[in-house]
């Protein structure tokens, strides 16, 4: 099983379909940020409305790749998070350090575009430019 | 009065690979939603079995979950049983403790779970590791 990355313009976006295993949670950390570096888009929208539970690997996992597309000039924006499973998250003494949120996937993608003015982003564009 | 079930292809999930993992908090959040749980007490219960069923394949080399039902007409309760033979944990408490890890993490697995559930015990020595979580709620006819 894959998790299909579409791309929208310079923007990717996915989402988390169901309850997933480690395996597949460190793959699509990987192709995410593969696709990324090799498409230069300003940023990726990571839909979560269908995930019920975030653990602290999740959770670590999903900080870290946000974390590591700001080093690329990216940026990661989780939507849809079910507001029981962010409460469980606190609770936990985790939070998502480095993530934005936003409520939906609209708002993930306007937020990504409104960022990328206030920056000027270098990977502005048609993103179809290869950064390597 | 009480019936006390186990609960069929909830009994005796074997932990060995990181779908097990998937399987044993999805078979949890189940059977609370089955006891009539709350939503954010389904979340609650699933993400602490995760927590404990990971360190069982991590550091237990894998281990079995149990998970039982209880229902009187006072009260619902699910109890988890996670179990492994690996090597045990030397200091409970500072296993417990946020922060502390062996495994290269963050060390909140056990500290998180614990603030999830009603109860939580670990009993621990060399060839056996015991996690028992418990979550009770009362019923309201
Ligand atoms: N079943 C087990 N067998 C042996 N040691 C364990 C077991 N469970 C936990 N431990 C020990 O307790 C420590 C703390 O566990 P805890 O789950 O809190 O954190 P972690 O697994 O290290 O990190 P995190 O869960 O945050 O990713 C572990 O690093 C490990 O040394
Ligand atoms: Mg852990």
């Amino acid at each position: 099983m894959r998790i299909p990355i579409l791309r929208l313009g310079n923007v990717l976006l996915t989402s988390i379909q169901a309850d997933i295993p480690d395996d597949l949670v460190q793959d699509l950390q990987s192709s995410l940020l593969g696709q990324l570096e090799r498409t230069g888009a300003i940023g990726v929208v990571l839909d979560i409305t269908s995930l019920d539970v975030i653990d602290s690997y999740m959770a670590r996992v999903l900080s870290e790749t946000a974390a590591m597309a700001r080093l690329m000039g990216s940026e990661v924006v989780i939507t849809g998070m079910n507001p029981m499973v962010a409460v469980t998250l606190i609770e936990m003494g985790r939070s998502l350090e480095q993530i934005t949120t936003a409520l939906t996937l609209e708002q993930g993608v306007e937020k990504l575009k409104a960022r990328l003015n206030e920056t000027g982003s270098s990977s502005a564009g048609d993103g179809a430019h290869d950064r390597s | 009065m009480t019936d006390r079930d186990q609960a069929p292809p909830a009994s005796g999930i074997e932990l060995r690979r990181s779908e097990d993992i998937v399987l044993a908090r999805q078979t949890g959040r189940d059977w609370a939603c089955r006891l009539g749980f709350r939503m954010v007490d389904q979340i609650r219960l699933a993400t602490a079995i995760s927590e404990i069923a990971r360190n069982a394949v991590r550091y237990g080399g894998g281990g079995q979950c149990e998970i039982t039902t209880t229902t009187t007409p006072l009260f619902c309760e699910i109890s988890i049983v996670i179990t492994d033979h690996g090597p045990g944990i030397p200091d409970v408490e500072q296993a417990m403790t946020p922060g502390f890890s062996t495994g290269n993490s963050l060390g909140m697995g056990l500290s998180g779970a614990r603030r999830l559930v009603d109860r939580m015990t670990l009993v621990s020595r060399p060839g056996l590791t015991t996690v028992t979580l418990v979550m009770r709620r009362s019923v309201h006819p």
